[in-house]
């Protein structure tokens, strides 16, 4: 004769014993059977159940159990599956009625093949679903560049169908409410460039060269790419969070099944905006950060006022102006494609458009650092 | 009349030939064959998750089909050229599930936007057409509210007056009484009902509101979950009373319980045993 208890200190609220009887054993359960009692392994139970050797036969008495919840239901759950397995026919005619009843119920539709959870696909799998998933995701890439090429060419000749009203509006987004962040930062970066540079020339008592050193460094490069980064960070993934829910509000569908194009509607007036926005807000991240330069150039170093402002003058030609400019197009071309385009691939749930939001900042900071060394190589081999 | 013409009204408005829909290789319907008839309601039934909704998207032309073809008065949908797609287009009104109301403009700018587009009329004139169109649905006196500023029931409202805009020969509502409280559920049947009636306007609904299904279908399609494929098509009062198949039917009374007939049975307050 074998018996099995549970090894549960003396303090456990619950306590169960297996109890031989003629033609098998008992399971005897008292006590509270909560999940925060700490309740024990059904493989302690399933351990006593192999060691029974006077029957197949399992039976329960839960008379003095006390309290339940779902811990109990799992450890019930558990033991019956040990003793199916170890060949026990089950009476559960102990059991607390809600019990059996919830088993019932839990049993009633049987468990489907979901095809989830299984094993991991193997190694060369993965690395063939995501190559695959990197090709799609070129080809939608270059699907909605070629789209944007379209609606660009209609707005051109003035066939492009969209508000009036949201252009204005995305102007206003895009361009005044930015300038209180744009100042911050260029006027900073003015600031920081200065510093850097009066350290150095300071050592060849070169201080006036910090006013050409500002100034063209705001003008061929910091201006534009720091108005970019900004607007990639607050247009960019403004543009791809509010096309992404429209996704999720069937607002997008809305429009097509209306025979209105979405991409002229809702993303032309976006890239407009930004587009004819980047330029102006690249000449004035370029005063203000002149700006920066000059007040650590007058009012730590000591450069007059005056000198400080004819440096600066003969220092930047309309050139350097340009060289930025033109940078400034380009970036803002491409921040709103990288917002538009992760908007209108969002998928239709607040995650994606969480996802689309995020994706479309990154992707538009890769765009503005890698075309700007493009450029940079460009501007170098041609002179400009 | 022409004879092209008089051909033209024998089609059905609606010719779903063979339609398989699928993502990727996963199959949601295969070999959908269905007609709607004109001026008729005609609803897409069955349990959650059947692809109901997508093939409302396959009919409205967001979905290709992977196989299969629909026509619109014995014209083939996705056989037609752009242009001549975006005009079968322009004769549907879609009501989506959620309203989908473009949530920067206004309901009278939402329901008189393709008015501007499509049409020549003047900024006033769309602006009484879509004051009737909102009034229609109840909603007269909200012109300039915004979708945020309404209720649920109320977008959803809006959302069918937007449909009616350009005076659809076919309305496709998804899932219309979803999330609407069981009297302005009905009272958008009855709106659905007289939409049939004065303007001879063909009603896709996709639906699982029983109540509401036997209150205006004229037709229905039971797309079965299981089978991935439609079971059966008639009129839903018709199936219940002659079809034969246990899906069907248990589909159209709760699972077997005859809730529907429930009532009815116990006026007197006895219950079948006569234990009461």
């Amino acid at each position: 004769m074998t018996s099995a208890t549970s090894t549960a200190p003396l303090n456990a609220s619950w306590h169960w014993n297996l109890d031989p009887s003629a033609d098998g054993v008992i399971l005897r359960l008292s006590g509270s059977w909560r999940m925060q009692n700490d309740l024990p392994a059904a493989s302690e139970v399933e351990h006593g159940l192999g060691a029974v050797s006077t029957g197949r036969r399992l039976r329960f008495d839960a008379r003095e159990v006390t309290a339940w919840d779902s811990g109990f239901l799992v450890f019930i759950l558990n033991v019956l599956d040990a003793a199916k397995t170890l060949g026990f026919t089950v009476d559960r005619g102990g059991l607390p009625e809600g019990v059996r009843k919830l088993l019932d119920l839990a049993a009633a539709v049987p468990e489907r093949d979901t095809k989830r959870g299984g094993a991991p696909d193997p190694f060369v799998t993965r690395l063939g679903k995501s190559s695959l998933s990197v090709l799609a995701g070129a080809r939608a890439m270059i699907t909605f560049l070629g789209e944007a090429t379209v609606a660009l060419a209609h707005a051109a000749v003035g066939r492009a169908r969209f508000r009036r009203v949201d252009l204005m509006l995305n102007i206003q987004e895009a361009g005044a409410s930015a300038l209180g962040i744009v100042s911050l930062i260029s006027f900073l970066i003015g600031l920081i460039l200065a510093f850097v540079g009066a350290i150095q020339l300071r050592q060849f008592g070169a201080q006036i060269y910090i006013a050409d050193l500002v100034a063209i460094g705001m003008a061929r490069e910091m201006g534009a790419m720091m108005a970019a980064i900004i607007m990639a960070g607050r247009t960019g993934a403004a543009y791809a969070a509010q096309l992404g829910t429209m996704r999720v509000n069937e607002e997008i569908d809305a429009l097509s099944t209306m025979g209105i194009s979405p991409f002229e509607f809702l993303v032309l007036p976006r890239m407009l905006g930004l587009i004819l926005m980047m330029p102006l807000l690249t000449i004035y991240a370029n005063l203000v950060g002149i700006l920066g330069g000059a007040v650590v150039g007058v009012g730590m170093l000591k450069v007059g006022l005056i000198p400080y402002w004819n440096h600066t003058l003969n220092a930047v030609t309309l050139a350097d102006f340009a060289a930025g400019l033109i940078k400034s197009v380009i970036f803002g071309v491409l921040i709103a494609i990288a917002g538009c385009m992760r908007g209108m691939q969002s998928g239709r749930s607040s995650a994606a458009v969480g996802l689309a939001a995020t994706s479309a900042v990154v992707t538009g900071i890769v765009f503005i650092i890698v075309s700007d060394a493009i450029l940079t190589v460009v501007y170098d081999a041609i002179g400009f | 009349m022409t004879p092209s013409a008089s051909s033209g009204e024998a089609e059905p408005r609606i010719r779903v030939v063979g339609l398989t829909m699928a993502y990727g290789d996963f199959v949601i319907q295969h070999d959908l064959t269905f007609d709607v008839t004109r001026g008729e309601v005609f609803i897409i039934m069955g349990g959650s998750g059947c692809g109901k909704s997508t093939l409302l998207r396959h009919l409205i032309g967001l979905i290709r089909p992977s196989k299969g073809e629909v026509f619109f008065d014995g014209a083939s949908f996705w056989g037609a050229d752009d242009e001549r797609r975006q005009l079968m287009l322009r004769r549907f009104g879609v009501l989506y599930q959620s309203g989908a109301l473009w949530s920067s403009m206004t309901l009278a700018e939402n329901v008189g936007l393709p008015l501007g587009e499509f049409t020549d009329l003047s900024p006033s004139q769309i602006r009484e057409i879509a004051s009737l169109k909102l009034s229609l649905v109840g909603l007269g006196g909200f012109e300039d509210f915004y979708p945020s500023e309404i209720s649920g029931g109320m977008q959803k409202r809006a959302g069918l007056a937007r449909a009616m805009a350009l005076d659809p020969d076919i309305l496709f509502l998804d899932e219309p009484s979803a999330g609407l409280d069981p009297v302005s559920s009905r009272l958008l049947d009855d709106l659905i009902l007289q939409l049939r009636d004065s303007l001879k306007c063909t009603v896709v609904v996709v639906t699982h509101e029983l109540a509401s299904i036997f209150t205006i279908a004229d037709d229905s399609v039971y797309l079965d979950a299981e089978t991935r494929t439609m079971l059966v098509q008639g009129n839903p009062r018709t199936l219940l009373a002659e079809s034969k198949n246990p899906k069907i039917h248990a589909f159209l009374t709760r699972g077997g319980q005859e809730s529907e007939r429930a009532p009815a049975g116990n006026r007197s307050g006895v219950l079948p045993g006569g234990t009461a």
